[in-house]
């Protein structure tokens, strides 16, 4: 900043032009929403940073011991493991949900009008997560639940579903990809309003068939909404958490304990608060690596429709 | 150019915050450390305390419990004891054993813990090390309280090194839970309960009865050569999951009967998981599984056993006297108590206590102490002996629990008999890294019963772990 020190208008004059009608409307606006964000994220997330490079029980003082946790973190086998499970459910998670969400939006659009059925959709997501959990754990019971005895009627064996280490976790994906598909669609539906109407008369003239006009026209001018989508559910993936904690509590074994459940173990369970948190900050560094690939293989800052 | 003056701005402001922040944690601190140096002595109690008693306002103190079917009774207790002290209220909190944990545990963090709460022996290890539970013994030499009221042994599971953490409500035993009504189907006679034996190899006479009481969709029972396992509508034995470090309803009564011990006694810093006799024992248990007796794991971790055997699922289960009235109340059959089959090494039961804690936070110590003291006198003890729900610590108590249950016509001796016989209970595991030795010993015992890892080499390797717990 010094070095062009000449070149700069003297503070007066650049105090006006900062806080001239305009730009002072504008940080009045946004006023609500920065300090929410640095009251909430920016000063607990520095904090935490801190934290990460201390041995804290939480009830005692924090005591500084360098990059200890993360040394830790990274030979601890549990640790890996849990990455990997969470991976898992991300793979098993968004591919699946974001497909069923762009078909649910284009139904939404091309085949009803009625508000009723684009409401149905996302009743479930008007649920709150703890009772949706509850009730998938109780349907899916492996001896008195519904599921299976459905499975029995139509003579298939019974499965354990969230009680079995192969199949909690892809149980725990679709009771989620049920809770959010709906809301996951009427995003993508959002977006489809955008797309000029006279594209898809156009296509009609030139007599293009509705997958035609699906690949041609729909899907690559719903990209920037289809990134949003993508960048916020994938965070939301890596981030699962109330499903397990009310179903499976990480088990069984650990075929479900994902990255924040095994944060929340350590950090309430096993006062560990310290490294509780250097786990916290590598998931905050996968998620904005996640994140800015995401944008970049996108193409998120621009659109088709330019 | 003005992009570097808004960054400047803004980092700016960032460490105003930081630093207001900072400060106002350093002063939270340093009162924090100053409450509890001065929780010791009662003079120094809070202010706000003081001002509340002079102006004879009323006190609430939050106790909490986890057991849904003891809230009535304590409510009860909370009565009496606020007749007689007509300042201090109490108000019961109740939340299952999970979120109990969770929020006790938050609580001493945020500085919300409830002032009094029902604390377990797994769990008051690590809270008095952290110092957050109050040491009683002061209290107890001032009020001259008799802690030779309780049952046997009861109040010292709570000393260590002369300081007491808590004051006995209530204990608990294991024994066998059946559905009378499928024995009588079976022709079995719930007398064998008095003789059978057990063993980790053949199973023994009780394995006899687990498997006359398993039925396949044909018909057949476990003992006959038509059986198929694959299509059970009947299991002989509802097993109580894997049961992490303890095993209290799981397998410690058969493993300890099999001349297994965790440790080699309270405060000790050696675990031997590793022993052969537990990790037989597992095989054994496993085997109940893999045979068609016993329902896997995945079926009784969503709905809990209990469920599994109300619903009639199975013919019998092993559990605590606290859940007497759980069965009692909600099965359609007859349910029967009988005793655990006798072992290699005898028979035996864990032998548990709960006692009450105060919270080193609690901002009214002293009607905290007086509370915590009427829950665990004979007057509260009988209140709860009345409705039957556990054996309080006091014997009248406990006299009264049993007076309720037979007028009921339901025979409870199986868990005071054990009780009763000199060798015939052994102590839930004390000792420090309770939260850790869980947290190697769950995915452990899990993957066992799951079948997926061996009992020998996984207990083997898991026993290393604890007990290098104890070397740091």
């Amino acid at each position: 900043m010094t070095t062009s020190a000449a070149s700069r208008p003297p503070l007066p004059s650049l105090l006006k032009r900062l806080f001239n009608q305009e730009t002072f409307l504008a940080w009045l606006f946004l006023l609500p929403s920065l300090i929410g964000f640095i009251t909430f994220y920016a000063v607990p997330g520095v904090r935490g940073l801190y934290i990460s490079f201390t041995d804290w029980d939480m009830l005692s003082d924090p005591k500084f011991i360098g990059v200890d946790n993360y040394v830790d973190m990274f030979q601890d086998k549990q640790f890996w493991r849990s990455l990997q499970v969470t991976f898992y459910y991300v793979i098993l998670n968004i591919p699946l949900q974001t497909v069923l969400a762009i078909g649910l939006a284009v139904m939404m659009d091309r085949v009803t009008k009625s508000n009723i059925i684009r409401g149905l959709f996302i009743m479930p997501w008007l649920l709150p997560p703890v009772i949706v959990a509850l009730i998938w754990l109780w349907m899916l019971d492996p001896t008195l639940g519904f599921i299976n005895n459905l499975f029995q009627f139509l003579g298939f064996g019974r499965q354990p579903f969230l009680g079995s280490p192969d199949q909690a976790m892809p149980s725990i994906a679709l009771i989620n990809i049920w809770q959010y598909t709906g809301y996951t669609a009427l995003l993508f539906f959002a977006g489809l309003q955008t797309i000029p109407k006279s594209l898809y008369e156009a296509a009609a003239i030139d007599g293009a068939s509705e997958r035609r006009i699906f690949w041609s026209i729909t899907l690559p001018l719903l990209r920037p909404v289809l990134v949003f989508v993508l960048v916020t559910t994938i965070i939301g993936s890596f981030q699962i958490f109330d499903t397990i904690a009310v179903t499976t509590g990480g088990g069984p074994i650990d075929a479900t304990r994902v990255i924040t459940w095994y944060i929340f173990e350590f950090a309430f369970q096993r006062f560990q608060m310290g490294y509780a948190t250097a786990v916290s900050v590598v998931l905050f560094l996968i998620l904005i690596v996640a994140t800015i690939l995401q944008m970049r293989i996108l193409r998120a800052d621009e659109s088709d429709l330019a | 150019m003005k992009k570097n003056l808004l960054l400047t701005l803004l980092l700016l402001l960032l460490a105003m915050f930081i630093v207001a922040c900072g400060g106002g944690e350093a002063e939270e601190a340093d009162s924090d450390t100053a409450t509890t140096a001065d929780s010791g002595s009662e003079t120094a109690d809070s202010s706000s305390t003081d001002t509340a008693a002079d102006s004879g306002e009323v006190v609430t103190i939050r106790y909490a419990l986890w057991d849904s079917a003891q809230q009535p009774a304590y409510e009860q207790c909370a009565a009496a004891f606020n007749t007689a002290n007509p300042s201090i209220m109490v108000i019961v909190e109740q939340a299952g054993w999970d979120d109990y944990w969770n929020t006790i545990q938050t609580g001493f963090v945020s500085g919300d813990a409830p002032d009094v709460f029902t604390d377990h022996l797994a769990k008051f290890p690590e809270f008095a090390v952290k110092e957050q539970i109050v040491d009683l013994q002061p209290f107890i030499e001032r009020d001259s309280v008799d802690t030779g009221i309780y049952i046997e042994g009861l109040a010292d599971l709570w000393v260590r090194q002369g300081k007491r953490y808590g004051l006995p409500k209530d204990w608990d035993t294991i024994a066998v839970v059946y559905n009378a009504d499928m024995f009588a189907a079976a022709g079995i006679d719930p007398a064998i309960t008095d003789t059978w034996t057990w063993n980790p190899q053949d199973g023994g006479t009780f394995e006899e009865v687990v498997a006359q009481l398993t039925l396949d969709a044909n018909g057949n029972n476990g003992l006959s050569p038509d059986f198929d396992k694959e299509n059970v509508v009947q299991y002989g034995f509802i097993h109580q999951g894997s049961g992490g470090f303890s095993g209290q309803t799981q397998w410690s009564h058969f493993a300890v009967s099999n001349g297994f011990q965790f440790t080699d006694g309270p405060w000790t810093t050696q675990y031997y998981y590793d022993d052969p006799a537990l990790a037989e024992t597992m095989d054994w248990y496993v085997g109940l599984i893999e045979k068609g007796f016993a329902p896997p794991l995945a079926d009784v971790t969503s709905l809990g056993p209990q469920q599994l055997v109300i619903s009639e699922v199975g013919a019998m289960t092993t559990d605590g006297s606290w859940q007497i009235g759980n069965y009692v109340d909600n099965s359609t059959f007859e349910v029967g108590f009988g005793l655990l089959p006798i072992g290699p090494n005898g028979r035996k039961s864990m032998f548990n206590g709960l006692a009450d804690s105060i919270y080193i936070g609690t901002e009214h110590l002293e009607e905290a102490w007086q509370w915590v003291k009427f829950a665990a006198s004979p007057e509260c003890a009988n209140i709860v002996g009345d409705t039957g729900v556990v054996f309080p610590a006091i014997p009248s108590g406990v006299e009264r629990a049993l007076t309720v249950r037979e007028a009921a016509g339901v025979d409870v001796n199986a868990f005071t008999d054990q009780a009763l016989d000199p060798n015939g209970t052994f102590l839930f595991p004390i000792t420090d890294n309770g939260a850790e030795i869980s947290a190697i010993l769950d995915p452990t015992m899990d993957s066992i019963v799951l079948g997926e890892a061996d009992a020998a080499t996984a207990l083997q390797e898991a026993n290393e772990q604890v007990n290098a717990l104890f070397d740091e």
